[in-house]
C-alpha cells in the first residue's frame, strides 16, 4: 500500500468516541484533591469562634460523600465524555427540527468571555455597567423593530418561560380590564410547542386545543366555534411544525380580537421569516422569539437559552420588570412599573446570551437577517425535494406547497413496509455522525421525523445527510436488523429503558442506584 | 438579496450554488417559497436595522468596547450579592463548559449525546450528596422557578391552597413565587423576629389549609435558621411539607436541610461554579426524597442510570417521561423546555473539582468570613447589625443612628471604589462576603465607612 490514498466511500466512516469512562464516584480515592480553597484568616476564625455554640448544632457530622479526585483526573473525565457528545459543531445538525441548529459564531464566544461581563454584578453602580446595559437596549430595540412590537423584555431563560412571561401579562392584562374572572380559557393548536398549552394550564386556565384541517393547516372553523367572552388568548405558531404558513393568519388574530382576547405568537422559530414579515403585520399583542434558536445563541446541551418576550402597546405596562431605559446619553434601569406583572426570573436575564445575539445581528444587519431567512428557507426547500425522493419517506400535508424553514415528515410508507420504525432508523443515524429528532407529543404524524436545515449547511453537507437518510431507509429493506440493534458506532450500545418508569428500580442519583441494586 | 457579499454564517448565498438549488427544485426565485404569505402580511421594504459590521475585526471591536465600558468586580472591591455571588470559578470549570461538544449540542438521544446525559446523571448525584437526597432533578432555569415549582408541588402533593413563609426572602423571588402560584394557592408572609423564623407567629398560621411551610435558610438577609427541625415538625404535624429554599454552597460545612425534615430543598446554583454573568448565569434546582409521590410531581427532566446491551456499560434516559409537558402537553406538571442544562455540568465539574473537603473548607471560609464581616462592621460608629442571628455570606447593617443613610454611604464609597452592598429599605445595607472577599478587604470597607460617616 502506498500513495495515491483510496477515494474515499460515499458514505463517512464514523466512529463516536468510546471511553467506556466509570462514573465519577467510581474514580474516587480519599485524599486526593482537585483545588484547594482560599482559608479563613485567625482573625475571622476567632470571630468565628465566638459563635460556635450556636453554631454547633447547626454543623454537618458527617462530610457528603463527594468523589475525590486530583485535578487532572477531572479534567480528564469530563474531556472524555465531553467527546461522546455530538455538539451541533461536528454534526450536520439538521435533524433537530423546530430547535434552528444553525452555527453559533466563534467570534461571539471570544466576545463574552472576558471579565467585563462575566464577573460583573447586577447591582454594581450604574455609572459601571453602562456597557451591558447598552447592549440590553440596543438587543431590545432590534428585537422590536424585527418583531413589530413596542417593546421586549428578555428577562427569561429560555421560550418555554418566555411563554409563561407572556400568559402572565395575558393574565394580567385582563384582570386590569375586569375580566379576568370572565375570561378562563386559552386556545392553541396541537401543532404548537406544547408549553404554549402547559403554561396556560399553569397560570390557571383552561386549554382549548385546535386540531388541523384536512390539510394540515390550523382550522379556522373550529377556532370560530371556540373563541367566546371566556376566550383569553389564543397562542399559536406560524408556520407551525409542519412549515406550512397559515396565510389565514391575520383573520385568526382578528376573530380573538372581535371577543376580546389576546393573541400571542410563539415565534421560537421565525429563522425563516426574518425580514419577510412580522408579528406586528399580523396583529399579534405578543410573541416571544429565543434567542439560542433564530439568533444564534449555542443550545448549550439544553441551556441557557434566552428568551425574548415582545409586546404591543397595550402590554407595555405588565412587562416583567425591571426595563433599561435611555436617558439622555445614560442607560437606567427602571423599577417603577406598578402593573407590572412582577419578577419571572432574575436580575435582566441570560447577559451572555444576549450579548451574543446582539453580535449576530449586528454582524448581519438588514440585508444579512433577510438572506438568513431567505437562505433558510431554499434549504428547507431543497432538503424537502431531496426527501421526498426517498422511497418510503412522505411530508403529510398541503401536498405540492412550499414550506418554510422545517419539514415534519414521515416514514409511514417504510414502516409498513419493513416494520422498522423512526426511532430506530434515528438511532441508527447516529452510527453515521448524524441526528434526527421524531416530534412532539402526541404523534399526529405517524412515524415522524422532523428536520430543518436553517441557513448554516452548505449545499454539500444537505446532500451528505440526505445520503446517509437514504442509506439508512435502504437498509431498513435490505438489513432490517442492522437498524433494529442500532447503535453499533456509538458511544454506547442498545439502552434498555425497563428501569426507567419503575419507581421501585429507577436510578436518578448514584446513591439512590447504590442503595437500590447494590444494597449498599 | 442586495448584498453581494457571501456571508460566512450563510454559505449557500454563493450565487451559482444558489442558482443549482432553485433549479433542483423548480423554483425560479426565493419569493415562491413566500407565495403563501399575504402581501398584507409582507415587511415593506427593509427592516430599519444599524448597518451591519461585516468584518469579524469590526464586530468584536464595537461590541468589546462597548462591554469594556463596564467595571468588574475584578477591578473594584465588591460587597454585592443579594441573589448573585461573586464565588471563585475554578479554571476546569471554565474549559469543560466552553467544549464545543457541550457548548453546541441540544437535545440527541442518549447514544450521540451520552456525555452530556453522564455529566447531567454525576451533577444530580453529587448534589444529592451536598444535599442528603436521592432525586435531585436536571436544573430548571433557576432558583426562583425552583422555588415556585417546589411550592406549586406542595399544592398538588397536599391538594392544599396554602403557603406559609416564616422567613426574609428575597423580594423579588416572592414575586415571582406570587405571580406563578397564584391561580392555585395563596401565600401568607410570617415576619421574621431577629432575622430568623417567629416561631409562635409560625405556629398560629399553620392549619388545615397549609399546604407548605417555606423556609429560606440563609433568609435574604444571611441569615441561617436555627429552628428547622421544630419548623418542619410544625409543617408535619399539620400534614403540610417542609420546603425548603437554600444555597447549596456551605453544606460541606453545614447540615443538609433533609437531615432536619426537609420534605422538598430548592434553590439556585450559581455559587457553584457559575460566573456573575450580570445576574445571568443560574440554575434551579429540586431536590426530594426518592419517593413518587414527590418525583412524579416534578415538572423537570430527571436523567436516570441504564444498563445496555453489553455488559459493564452504563446507558441513561429520561425517568417518568410521561409526568411532563413535552409528554403529555397542559396534562403534563407544569412545563419544562430549555432551561439551564450546561450551568449543571458546570456545577457538576465543581463538586467533582471541589470534593468534599473543598466543600466543608469553603464552608467554614464563609462562615468564618461572614462572622468576621460582623463583627467589624458592628463595631462601625454609628453602625449596627439588623439581628444577632447565625449569618451566611450576608449580614444586613442598619444606619438608622449613622450620619449618613444607607444610601448615601454607598454613594461616598463607590466614590472610593468600594461597592459595599445592596441597599436596603428601612435605611439598612446588605452586605455579602464570600470566600474571594479577605479580613483585609473586610477592614478596608470598615475602615472606609468609619472614615466616610466621621466625615458626615
Amino acid at each position: 500500500m502506498a500513495l495515491p490514498v483510496a477515494p474515499k466511500p460515499a458514505l463517512r466512516r464514523f466512529h463516536q468516541a468510546r471511553w467506556d469512562e466509570p462514573i465519577i464516584f467510581e474514580l474516587s480515592t480519599p485524599g486526593e484533591r482537585g483545588i484547594l480553597v482560599q482559608q479563613p484568616e485567625p482573625a475571622a476564625v476567632d470571630a468565628l469562634a465566638l459563635r460556635e455554640d450556636r453554631l454547633a448544632p447547626l454543623r454537618r457530622s458527617d462530610a457528603p460523600a463527594l468523589p475525590e479526585l486530583a485535578q487532572m483526573r477531572v479534567v480528564r473525565h469530563y474531556l472524555r465524555i465531553s467527546q461522546e457528545n455530538l455538539g451541533a459543531d461536528f454534526n450536520i445538525d439538521i435533524g433537530q427540527g423546530t430547535c434552528t441548529m444553525k452555527y453559533s459564531p466563534k467570534v461571539n464566544e471570544t466576545i463574552i468571555r472576558t471579565p467585563k461581563l462575566m464577573d460583573v454584578h447586577p447591582h454594581q453602580d450604574e455609572a459601571s455597567i453602562q456597557g451591558v446595559l447598552e447592549i440590553f437596549w440596543r438587543t431590545e430595540r432590534l428585537l422590536a423593530e424585527i418583531s413589530g412590537m413596542a417593546r421586549v423584555s428578555l428577562q427569561t431563560q429560555g421560550g418555554s418561560a418566555a411563554i409563561w412571561a407572556n400568559i402572565a401579562m395575558i393574565r394580567a392584562y385582563h384582570e386590569a380590564n375586569g375580566d379576568g374572572g370572565v375570561r378562563d380559557e386559552v386556545i392553541t393548536t396541537i401543532f404548537s410547542h406544547p408549553s404554549n398549552a402547559a403554561c396556560a394550564k399553569a397560570a390557571g386556565y383552561k386549554v382549548i386545543t385546535l386540531m388541523p384541517d384536512a390539510n394540515g393547516y390550523p382550522d379556522i372553523d373550529a377556532l370560530r366555534a371556540a373563541v367566546s367572552p371566556r376566550t383569553a388568548a389564543l397562542m399559536i405558531t406560524n408556520p407551525e411544525d409542519t412549515g406550512i404558513y397559515n396565510a389565514k393568519i391575520r383573520e385568526f388574530v382578528d376573530i380573538v380580537h372581535e371577543v376580546g382576547g389576546l393573541a400571542a405568537y410563539d415565534q421560537a422559530n421565525a429563522n425563516g421569516i426574518l425580514g419577510i414579515t412580522r408579528a406586528s403585520d399580523a396583529g399579534f399583542d405578543l410573541c416571544h422569539f429565543n434567542l439560542h434558536k433564530t439568533f444564534s445563541t449555542p443550545h448549550a446541551s439544553g441551556g441557557p437559552g434566552a428568551g425574548a418576550s415582545c409586546v404591543s402597546e397595550k402590554l407595555v405596562p405588565f412587562l416583567p420588570g425591571p426595563t433599561i431605559e435611555k436617558v439622555g446619553e445614560t442607560f437606567t434601569v427602571n423599577h417603577n412599573h406598578p402593573q407590572s406583572v412582577g419578577t419571572v426570573a432574575p436580575f435582566f436575564g441570560v447577559a451572555p446570551n444576549v450579548v451574543r445575539a446582539y453580535a449576530w445581528i449586528m454582524a448581519l444587519g438588514a440585508d444579512g437577517l433577510r438572506q438568513v431567512a431567505e437562505t433558510a428557507v431554499l434549504n428547507n426547500n431543497y432538503l424537502l425535494a431531496k426527501v421526498l425522493e426517498i422511497p418510503g419517506a412522505s411530508a403529510p400535508y398541503a401536498e405540492g406547497k412550499r414550506r418554510i424553514e422545517q419539514v415534519r415528515y414521515s416514514w409511514q410508507e417504510l414502516f409498513e413496509e419493513t416494520g422498522v420504525s423512526s426511532e430506530e432508523i434515528g438511532i441508527r443515524m447516529s452510527d453515521f455522525g448524524m441526528h434526527y429528532w421524531t416530534s412532539h407529543h402526541p404523534y399526529l404524524v405517524p412515524q415522524p421525523f422532523t428536520l430543518e436545515p436553517t441557513e448554516s449547511y452548505s449545499k454539500s453537507e444537505i446532500d451528505e445527510y440526505v445520503a446517509v437518510l437514504a442509506h439508512v431507509a435502504g437498509e431498513a429493506r435490505t438489513n432490517p436488523e442492522i437498524v433494529r440493534t442500532a447503535p453499533h458506532n456509538q458511544t454506547v450500545h442498545h439502552i434498555h429503558h425497563d428501569d426507567l418508569n419503575d419507581p421501585a428500580r429507577w436510578a436518578i442519583t448514584w446513591r439512590a442506584y447504590q442503595k437500590k441494586h447494590l444494597s449498599n | 438579496m442586495n448584498n453581494p457579499v457571501t456571508h460566512p454564517y450563510i454559505p449557500n448565498t454563493v450565487p451559482a450554488v444558489r442558482e443549482e438549488i432553485l433549479a433542483a427544485v423548480g423554483a425560479a426565485d426565493i419569493e415562491e417559497f413566500y407565495a403563501d404569505i399575504p402581501s398584507s402580511l409582507r415587511v415593506q421594504g427593509s427592516l430599519n436595522l444599524p448597518a451591519p459590521l461585516l468584518s469579524e475585526a469590526e464586530l468584536e471591536r464595537h461590541v468589546s468596547g462597548l462591554l469594556n465600558k463596564n467595571t468588574s468586580t475584578r477591578e473594584a472591591l465588591s460587597f454585592l450579592g443579594a441573589g448573585t455571588y461573586n464565588h471563585y470559578v475554578p479554571s476546569v470549570v471554565d474549559e469543560v463548559i466552553g467544549r464545543s461538544e457541550f457548548l453546541t449540542a441540544y437535545a440527541g438521544e442518549p447514544y450521540e449525546d451520552h456525555g452530556r446525559f453522564q455529566a447531567l446523571f454525576e451533577y444530580q448525584s453529587m448534589m444529592g450528596e451536598l444535599l442528603n437526597m436521592d432525586v435531585v432533578n436536571v436544573p430548571t432555569y433557576d432558583g426562583m422557578q425552583a422555588t415556585a415549582t417546589a411550592l406549586a408541588m406542595a399544592g398538588r402533593i397536599t391538594g392544599r391552597r396554602g403557603i406559609v413563609l416564616v422567613s426574609d426572602a428575597n423580594p423579588d423571588l416572592v414575586s415571582k413565587v406570587t405571580d406563578y402560584v397564584r391561580s392555585f394557592m395563596d401565600l401568607t408572609i410570617i415576619p421574621s423576629s431577629n432575622g430568623t423564623a417567629d416561631l409562635a407567629a409560625a405556629e398560629q398560621a399553620i392549619g388545615a389549609d397549609t399546604a407548605a411551610v417555606w423556609i429560606q435558610t440563609p433568609s435574604f438577609h444571611g441569615a441561617l435558621e436555627e429552628q428547622g427541625a421544630r419548623l418542619a415538625q410544625l409543617a408535619h404535624d399539620a400534614g403540610a411539607l417542609a420546603v425548603v429554599g437554600t444555597d447549596p454552597i456551605a453544606y460541606g460545612a453545614l447540615t443538609p436541610p433533609a437531615d432536619w425534615g426537609a420534605d422538598i430543598v430548592c434553590g439556585d446554583i450559581q455559587s457553584l461554579g457559575i460566573h456573575q454573568w450580570f445576574g445571568g448565569g443560574r440554575g434551579g434546582f429540586i431536590a426530594v426524597h426518592d419517593d413518587p409521590t414527590f418525583v412524579l410531581e416534578m415538572p423537570s427532566r430527571l436523567f436516570g442510570l441504564e444498563s445496555t446491551d453489553v455488559p459493564g456499560e452504563y446507558g441513561f434516559g429520561d425517568v417518568a417521561w410521561d409526568r411532563t409537558s413535552f409528554a403529555l402537553r397542559e396534562e403534563g406538571k407544569e412545563w419544562v423546555g430549555t432551561a439551564a442544562a450546561l450551568w449543571g455540568i458546570a456545577a457538576g465539574v465543581y463538586l467533582a473539582s471541589m470534593g468534599p473537603t473543598g466543600m466543608a473548607e469553603l464552608g467554614e471560609t464563609l462562615l468564618a468570613r461572614t462572622a468576621y464581616a460582623a463583627q467589624q462592621l458592628a463595631s462601625v460608629d454609628g453602625l449596627e447589625l439588623s439581628d444577632s442571628a447565625l449569618h451566611l455570606r450576608e449580614i444586613a447593617v442598619d444606619f438608622s443612628n449613622a450620619s449618613l443613610t444607607s444610601t448615601a454611604a454607598v454613594a461616598a464609597l463607590r466614590a472610593r471604589g468600594i461597592e459595599p452592598g445592596v441597599v436596603l429599605p428601612g435605611n439598612r445595607l446588605l452586605v455579602c462576603v464570600t470566600e474571594q472577599v479577605t479580613a483585609a478587604d473586610i477592614d478596608t470597607l470598615a475602615a472606609t465607612l468609619t472614615a466616610v460617616l466621621k466625615e458626615n
